[in-house]
This record gives C-alpha cells, structure tokens and sequence, in this order.
C-alpha cells in the first residue's frame, strides 16, 4: 500500500512536469504576443519586453529556461497583470474557487447519488422515468444558459439572492449550485446504471433468496461495486470543479482561478497559464490516485499493481 | 413499441434538420426588419436580433450540431475504447505507462489545446484545401477542425471508464478459461471483454454525444466555433443567452433553442438505454 | 474504517476555514463602483487602459488635473509660464504636496517619474505621449542620455520643459496618466511590485488601501492630501467586473452605486433606460471604424473602397444594433473638441456605390474577388459586421465572408496586414484632433492600413509646427478631408456614447463628458 503510494507520487512529479512544459510549448506557439494592444508596440519595446520575461531565444531554450525556474520553485510573473507574480495570483484566486468548488462537488455527489440509487430501486416505475428526465435535463442546460437564466429567476423574479459578487456566504448559493447541476445528472445515471448492472449479479441474488430486504440489498451490498464507474468519473470531476468555470466566475464576479485558463491563454499569458494549469493537473493526479485507492478497496476483486 | 417511439422522433429530428433548410420559405442569413419579434404567424419560432427567422436558423443549426456530435462521439468512441480495452487488460507497467499518457493529456485544458489547434491550422488548412477538390470545404476548415478536436478530447474519460471495468472483468472466471483454452489476446479482448464492457460504454457515449454538442456550444461562445453565418444550436444559445436581461428578454431566442437540444439529447438518451435492455 | 470517517470531518473542517477567510470583514465602502475589468497594472508609467486611468486619477496628482466636466485645471501646479514662441513652460508647484508617507513632493518627481516612463527599459506602452518634449524621443529609442532631455529642475518647487514645437495643449496633456508622479524611493526598492498595497506610495486624494486580483480595488482617503476638503468619500470600491450583465445585476440590486465604463451596459437594455433618471448618457472621444488593407487587391483601388463606404446605412446599425442614439461618424475625429469641425464625410448613396464598382470593374459584385471582414469575437462586433456584410450583399452585390478571431491572433492580423477589412475602433487620449489623424501618418505602428500619403504627412507636420491655433486646426481639418472624403483608408462608423448610471438623487459630481473622465474626488453624496 505505502509502496504503492510512494510509487505513484513519484511518477506523478515527471508527468506534472512535463504537462506544463508542454504547455508552455502550446501557448508560445499560437499566434500573437502577450504584449500586443490596441495600440501598435514598437518591436524595439516588444522586444524588450520578451527578453526581460525569458522570452526571447529559440523555443527550447524558453522552455529549459522555465523549467529551471520551476524546479527553483519560480512559477514566473504575469505578463499582462503586471508586477504581480503567478504564485500570488494562484494564492489569492485558488482557496476562493476551492471553496466554490468543494460546495459544488458535495451538492453534485450528496443529490447525484441518491437520485441515482432511489431511481435504481424504482428501476420502469414513473419515479424513475422522471429521474431519468431530469437527469438529462441537467445535462443538456449549457452553463452560459443555466447560470443567466438563475440569476433572472431566483435574483430578479424572486429577490431571494444576490446576482453576483463575492464575500458573503449568500452570494455563494447560486454559482455553487450553477456549478454543481451539470454534473448531479451524470453522477445520477452513472450511480443507476452502475447499480443496475450490479442487482443482477449472482452475490445479490443469493442475498435476495436469504431474505435480506431491497433497500440493505441497495444500499448496502449492490453500491459498493456499483460506484466504482461513478469513482472512476469522480476524480476528474473533483479537479475540475475545483478550479472552477470561466462562465461561472465571469457571470457571477467571482475571483477564481477558472477564468485564467481562458483568460490566460487569449492573452498569451504563459506564465500564469502554466502555473493555473499545474495546479489543475496535481489536484488531477491528487484526485486519480485518491479514485484508484478507492477502487481497490470497493472491489475486492482488484489487486493493486504493485 | 418504446423503441419504435424513440427512433421515430429521432427521425424526425434528423430529418427535419437535412430537409427543412429547403422547405422553410427564410433562407440562414437573411436579415429582415421584424427585429426580435415574438412568435407570430409569419415566424413561427420568432426572430433574432438581425430579424433572421428562428425556425429557419434552428434546422440548419441542427445539421451542424448532430454532425458535431456524431463525428466527435465515433472518434472518441474508436480511440478510447481500443485504448482502454488494451490498458487495462495488459495491466502492469504499460497499463500505468499508457495512464500516465492519459493523465497528460487530461491535465492539458481542451480550451488551450482547442485554440492552439484553430489558430495554427485554420489559414494553412484553408490554404491546403482550396488548390484541390475539396476546395469547397475550405471555407469550412475550421468547422473541420472542430470536429477532430472535439473528438480528441472526449475519448479520455470513456478509456480511464473502460479501463476500470476491464481491471475488474478480466479476474472473472470466464476470461480465465478463455485464457486457459488458447485464445488470443485480440479475441478474448473482443470476444469476451467488449461484450462486457459495451453496457457502460454504451451509456458514456449517450452522454458524450451531448457532451460534445455542448463543447462546441461553449467554444462558439468565445469565438472559436462555429463561425457567422453558419449557425449551431450552440450559438444560437449563446445569441440567445446573450440577450437576457432584467429588463425585458426575448425569450424565445432562448427557449426554443434550449427546447430543441434538450428533447434530442432526451431522445438520444433514452435511446441508449434501450439499446442495453438485450443484455438482460 | 477510520478513513471513511475522518473524511467528512476533515472536508467539513476545511470548509469551514474556507469560509471565514473568504468572508468580507470589512464593511461596505462608502462608494462602490463598476469599473470594469481587473487593473492590469497601477503604476502610471504602464497604464494604456481607461479602467486604469480612473483609479490613477485618485491615486496620483499630475500638474493639472481634470474636473468633473473634463476641463483641464491646475492640480500639483499652481501657476505656469509660457515662453512667447510657446515652447518653454515654467510650472510653479504648490508647496504644500505631500507622499502619502509624508515626504514632500518635489520638482525632482515629476522629472524623475517622466523620464522613467521614457526610459526603454521601463518598455511603457504610452512613452510617446512625452514624445513633444525636446529630446524625449531620442532618449526612448536610446540614442540620447536622460540629461539631454529637456526637463530642468532649478528649484524644489519649480520645474522647466522645453518643447520641440509649441503643443497650445501641453498643459492639459500633463493631466494624462503617463505624465503622474511615483515616488522615487519606493520604486527603486520595490521594483515591479511597488504598486502592492503594503509598499505602495502616491501623492492623490486617494491612497490604495487594498487591491485583490479580479475582485476589487479598495481606496481609502489620503490624510496627506493638501487638499483633504476635495475628497469627500472615506472609502471607495472599484469592482473588476468584464461582463455588462454582471454589472448590471449589481447596480440594479444595489450592490454597485455607479457603472462607469462605457462597455457596461447592455446594448439591448439601451431603448429601455433612456428615459430613466438613473440614466446619464454623453457622447465620447471616440469612434468605430472599418480599415481597409490598402495593399492588396480588390481595395488597393480606391474607388472599390469608396464604394464599400458609400454602400453603409450607418443609421440602421445604430438604430437597430448599437442603439445608444450615437452620432454618425462623417469623420475619423467626434465633434465636440472646441473650435475644430470635422468635415463632412460620406453620405449613404447606394447607387453612386454601385456606379462605382461597375467603373472599377465588378458591375453588381460580379467577378469580385472573395474577400473577408475581420473583427475581434464580441457580440457588438459580430451583430455589426453581420448587417454590414447583409447591406454590401444586398447593395453591391458582393459576398464578404465574416472572420472572427481570438484577441491575441487578431491583434497579429492587423500587424501583418493580413486581412481585406478589419474592424476597429479608437480613443482620443487628450482632446484635439492630432490624436486620431497621428495614427494615419506614413509608417505609425497605428496605421495598420498600408496607407501612406505625403501631402498628409506634410499637413501634420506643418499643424505641428504652427503657432497659431486656429491656423493649426485649419491644416488639421484639411488632412482629415482627404482621409475621409478621398482616400477612403478607413470607413468611420459611429462615435461612441457613454452611459453613466447613478441615482441623482444620492450622487452629484458626475457629469457626462467628451473625454469620459470621472475623478474619483469630485464624487459626494448628496
């Protein structure tokens, strides 16, 4: 187990490495400059510029010379907010969309499972057709669509909350719940289906003809091997609502840490795209290992590749 | 008697989005003077800002829209597949290799990889295709590479899917005695494996076709999707979201849209679960 | 076992910090106002945008300043002496400025803080705004030292420029944000990150009291303003918001007092407002306009172009689109800057377009060359290049096919000159009219059209040569009727307005102006 921990951190620390080198890479070669404005820039100042963030040479010497300055623990400095480093960005943008996030996942697994699993115990009854059908719902609603439409109902409609803003835990409702709907749907139908597909299996109806009752069936023995497609799903997810949504931070005024990897790259930020992008892919790694471990557990089936 | 149900409003989906353009009295592009105008007999569906009938733009977005997301779902659906199919049974050292890979490309942002991709190749692909035949295509590159993209991106999360499920089936009994028997690794992977593992790929890619139709709606929405004047159900969203406003919305250029994504997506799901019923 | 359960107490754990440290402890600021998207930077010296220029108003004092209905007054200086050929300026300081750590502000800031944002080193994107002082602009490109620079300090209290040719408008210019003080000391200890809120210094009626990226600029009054009367808000909230729904939701539930920048409210939503008393719309010094890539075929011919320019109903855009009720743009310059009148530029006349694409040799678009509309993604630029391509279409006959682009790559495009038609759009920095038709000279990076022309080029050397203001302004008008009634590099489209909204009722000091400028101190409740 612990060797198998240590194993995968260490794996982890090239792949983290070499995603946001290739990154890098990525943003240095669309087109444009992360100095360019309205106003032309004199290529005398441009290249000023470029040589004072380490951005003059060819492409591999940029990157060496960002990765030196990685491993040194320098993530660099944004190139359009200036005199601002990407480290305090991270640290003053992150725990906000950590905090939005976290919410967010707990409403996306608290409501998705149990949907998932009322539906299955109700598996062709209407209950689980209407299930089913908002699901879906929450599924096919795009956020730029979700998040506006909310705000009108629940702020303007109704005045019940804040339409935007950040610092006070009201103004936390809406985006927390914008963010988590999409994903309520998949977390349900991956629960019903995984649970579905376990019922049917021999442990379960040997269980069924001892006379234990449907719902410790359910509840007890079927979602343990059930979850684990919902497992599997859910480190990514965990990474990715973490970091946030561009649309979500952009319609409600949230200081977050999505709108950079957007934002970042349209501006050719490249330092701070790297840097966001490094936090996304060790939360990722984080997630991934915290799923496989959990897979193995759920499954004794699974020995754990050592 | 559901299924009939099912395929018949998938039809008439499709159907109506290939024939429809040429049926509808309003071309794509024509702007008009009934600016925003609500439902009316003349337009059935409203009108936009530009006053370009709703009915009209919605048929043709969903011949974009369900191309988009066929093209996309069968690349991700090939590639992932075969590729979680082969990691997870070989296990080991290139099962963790091949993660690895995965969780690379996983922690690369689509957006980054997206615009990096139109940017770089649009002009050149323009400029490749139009000295040849298929210079006709060549004003629709970037919907090209759109479609490859999008389809790069998704086949990710169904490979770690499958993988899973293969890690716990091939300790079952009977790919054992398969194994025991002689069968090679290609038939016990598509013979024995797949079978298994189709159900839950099966419902990943009812939500990846989704998936990838929102995708590109979120891409049209800043400015790397489709372009003006071709029109998806994505954009159309994005037009439509775009107008909301305390004040006074035009909400059919929202509903409608929304409306029609949501029952084909609907359709779509249902389908696929139908389609698993036979395992039972 | 113990695992499962220390999960839900470590998550409920976190996100209870979580939540008491992201909490406001502050309470609510006297003033919040959208301003618009995060600050890129807040030292004067590489500040472009006018989000920025807002808040650098009330944190720095140039030696004029502007009031609230943009006119230029005296600020850091009381009095100036000009020399009769109207090239020397002696400006007097008061001598009661103060940092706001306490030191005196000196004659010696102003010279230090200008030639540092002249200096190529500091790479600052405004440098040539102080490119009409002797020297400056061989200084910026390294030829000449710092001293030859006409700046001299004979006094504490006093300051000399020299001028290469008398500018009428130079005081007024001192107003800008490039030309505003840093202090010395904090600058050269903090390097990049002196504008942070526990190092920074300034010399306005407002210190920065906290700045958190894409959440808020916080601004405390400065006890050491000399003039502590004049700023009458304690505190004052500069939210970054990018998306005008957003700002408006906020104004509309009383989260934000004041939306400021002109991009902050809906177009949509305009017809509605416009009879609200909350509603204070203006014309701006600025405009929207189409430039043609001159270089290259079909609108190398400049009859092609006339006819494109002549085939706009500009109305309709702004009726059905913008509808701000913004005045038509004839030409590059809005009206409203004193004594100076923009000619008359082109009416909308479809058949004389059409005449003229038949002489150029593609009678009702036939044989035209398939040519595209570039603009950046944004739902304006879209909306209007969306009717423009319908009326060409429908006028000349011609298919322009629409190209948008990301920001970045856009920005490339205009650069190297790769695209036929490309929309744009300017601001005037300071108002007289060499703003706008300096961009068109031969060779300026802002040209981006390939257009060059000598008898325009020699009509602005010669405005900036002459003495005599109305004389200037003459030669000024007549290089802006070729740019707009012969030569055709540029369709102007309309001017744009801005929109304030506040309530009157709790807010006076606010005027809709041509510049748009909106100090911070001359805000008060009512």
């Amino acid at each position: 187990m612990i060797s198998f921990l240590l194993r995968r951190l260490l794996s982890s620390i090239p792949v983290a490495l070499l995603v946001i080198v290739v990154c890098f890479l990525l943003v240095r070669l669309a087109p444009g400059s992360p100095f360019s404005s309205e106003r032309a820039l004199d290529p005398a100042t441009q290249q000023m510029l470029e040589s004072k963030y380490g951005l003059s040479g060819s492409l591999p010497e940029q990157s060496l010379r960002y990765l030196g300055n990685v491993l040194r623990g320098d993530l660099g400095d944004s190139l359009k907010f200036r005199g601002r480093t990407v480290l305090e960005i991270i640290g003053q943008s992150l725990p906000r969309s950590l905090l939005l996030g976290s919410i967010a996942f707990l409403l996306a697994l608290g409501l998705g499972v149990p949907l998932g699993a009322w539906a299955a115990a109700r598996n062709g009854k209407t209950a689980d057709k209407w299930l089913n059908g908002f699901a879906l719902l929450t599924l096919s609603i795009p956020t730029f669509v979700l998040a506006p439409v909310a705000v009108l109902c629940f702020s303007f409609a109704l005045p019940l909350l804040p339409p935007a803003g950040w610092g006070t835990p009201l103004q936390l409702v809406l985006p927390s719940i914008c963010l988590a709907l999409p994903f309520v749907g998949v977390c349900a139908r991956l629960t019903r289906s995984g649970l579905l597909e376990t019922i049917g299996a021999d442990f379960i109806r040997t269980g069924r003809a001892k006379g234990v009752s449907e719902k410790t069936l359910v509840l007890l023995h079927a979602l343990r091997p059930a979850v684990l497609p919902l497992v599997a799903y859910a480190g990514p997810l965990a990474a990715s609502i973490l970091t946030g949504s561009l649309v979500i931070e952009e319609v409600f005024a949230i200081p977050g840490i999505g709108q950079f990897f957007v934002s970042g790259v349209m501006n050719r930020d490249v330092f701070l795209v790297s840097g966001v992008v490094l936090i996304y892919c060790l939360l990722l790694l984080f997630f991934n290992l915290i799923a496989d471990w959990l897979t193995a557990i759920l499954d004794p089936r699974i020995r754990l590749q050592s | 008697m559901k299924m009939r149900l099912i395929l018949l409003s998938l039809t008439l989906i499709v159907l109506a989005s290939i024939l429809g353009p040429w049926l509808s009295p309003y071309s794509l592009s024509e702007v008009s003077a009934a600016r925003l105008a609500p439902p009316s007999f003349s337009h059935w569906l409203g009108t936009d800002l530009h006053g370009r009938d709703l009915l009209t733009r919605l048929l043709y977005g969903g011949r974009i829209s369900l191309l988009v997301g066929l093209v996309g779902a069968t690349v991700s659906l090939l590639v992932g597949v075969t590729y979680g199919l082969i990691s997870g049974y070989l296990g080991g050292r290139t099962d963790n290799a091949m993660m690895r890979f995965v969780d690379i490309l996983y922690a690369l942002p689509r957006i980054i990889l997206v615009i990096v991709l139109i940017t770089l190749f649009d002009l050149k692909l323009k400029q490749l295709l139009d000295g040849t035949i298929l210079s006709s295509l060549a004003s629709h590159a970037r919907l090209l590479l759109l479609f490859v993209g999008l389809g790069l991106v998704e086949w990710l999360t169904l490979a770690r899917i499958v993988r899973a499920q293969v890690l716990s089936i091939k300790e079952r009994p009977f790919v054992l005695s398969a194994r025991l028997i002689g069968q090679t690794t290609p038939t016990i992977l598509f013979r024995q494996i797949l079978p298994q593992v189709l159900p839950i790929v099966l419902t990943y890619l009812t939500l990846s076709l989704p998936a990838v139709i929102l995708e590109e709606s979120f891409l049209s929405f800043l400015g790397l999707g489709v372009q003006a004047p071709l029109a998806s159900w994505g954009t159309l969203l994005a037009d439509g979201a775009a107008l909301l406003n305390p004040i006074q919305s035009p909400w059919w250029c929202v509903l409608f849209p929304a409306l029609l994504l949501a029952l084909t997506l609907l359709i779509l799901n249902f389908l696929g679960d139908q389609l698993r019923q036979p395992q039972k | 076992m113990t695992f499962r359960r220390g999960i839900p107490g470590l998550t409920g754990l976190l996100l209870a910090t979580s939540l008491l440290t992201s909490c406001q402890s502050r309470p609510r600021a006297d003033l919040v106002i959208c301003n618009g998207a995060e600050p890129q930077t807040l030292d004067p010296a590489l500040v472009s945008g006018q989000l920025e220029g807002r808040i650098c108003s009330a944190l720095y004092e140039g030696l004029t300043r502007r009031d609230a209905r943009g006119k230029s007054v005296p600020a850091a200086a009381e009095k100036w002496e000009i020399s009769p050929d109207g090239k020397i300026y002696t400006f007097h300081l008061r001598p009661d400025l103060r940092w706001s750590n306490g030191e005196p502000v000196t004659s010696h800031d102003y010279r230090f803080s200008w030639l540092r944002a002249l200096q190529p080193s500091t790479a600052s994107p405004y440098a040539e705004i102080l490119f009409g002082i002797q020297n400056a602009e061989a200084f910026h490109q390294g030829k000449l030292p710092a001293d030859s620079v006409g700046l001299e300090t004979p006094d504490l209290h006093t300051l000399r420029v020299r001028l290469t040719h008398p500018l009428p408008y130079f005081p007024s210019l001192t107003s800008f944000t490039t030309y505003l003080p840093v202090h010395q000391a904090t600058v050269e200890k903090y390097g990049d990150r002196w504008t942070q809120p526990n190092s920074w210094v300034g010399n306005g009626p407002y210190r920065l009291l906290d700045w958190k990226i894409n959440d808020r600029v916080s601004l405390e009054k400065n006890p050491s303003y000399h003039s502590p009367k004049r700023a009458q808000l304690q505190r004052i909230d500069a939210l970054a918001v990018t998306r005008a729904s957003t700002a408006f939701n906020l104004y509309s539930t009383g989260q934000a007092d004041l939306l400021l920048d002109k991009g902050l409210v809906p177009s949509l939503m305009l017809p509605q407002l416009r009879g609200r008393s909350d509603f204070h719309p203006g014309p701006l010094l600025a405009t929207y306009f189409y430039r043609f890539n001159v270089t290259r075929p079909p609108f190398q011919d400049v009859r092609v172009r006339r006819a494109f320019a002549l085939a706009i109903d500009k109305e309709s855009i702004i009726e059905k689109i913008t509808r701000g009720n913004e005045p038509v743009a004839q030409a590059l310059t809005p009206r409203g800057i004193a004594d100076y009148n923009p000619p008359e530029g082109l009416p909308y006349d479809p058949t004389t377009a059409q005449g003229l694409l038949k002489l150029a040799g593609f009678p009702q678009g036939k044989g035209f060359p398939r040519v595209s509309l570039l603009y950046n993604k944004s739902e304006l630029n879209e909306q209007i290049a969306v009717e423009i391509q319908a009326q060409w279409k429908q006028v000349l006959g011609v298919e322009v096919e629409l190209r948008n682009q990301e920001w970045a790559t856009y920005l490339r495009s205009l650069d190297e000159l790769d695209f036929d038609i490309a929309r744009s759009s300017w601001v005037g920095d300071y108002d007289d009219p060499n703003t706008f038709l300096d961009c068109f000279v031969t060779g300026r990076g802002n040209n981006r059209t390939g257009w060059s022309d000598p008898t325009y080029d020699s009509l602005l050397n010669r405005a900036l040569a002459e003495p005599n203001a109305a004389r200037r302004l003459k030669l000024l008008a007549e290089a802006e009727t070729i740019l707009v009634t012969q030569a055709f590099p540029i369709i102007p489209l309309y001017h744009f307005v801005g929109c304030l909204m506040f309530d009157p009722n709790r807010w006076t000091g606010l005027y809709p102006n041509l510049l748009d400028e909106h100090p911070f101190s001359e805000i008060s409740p009512r």
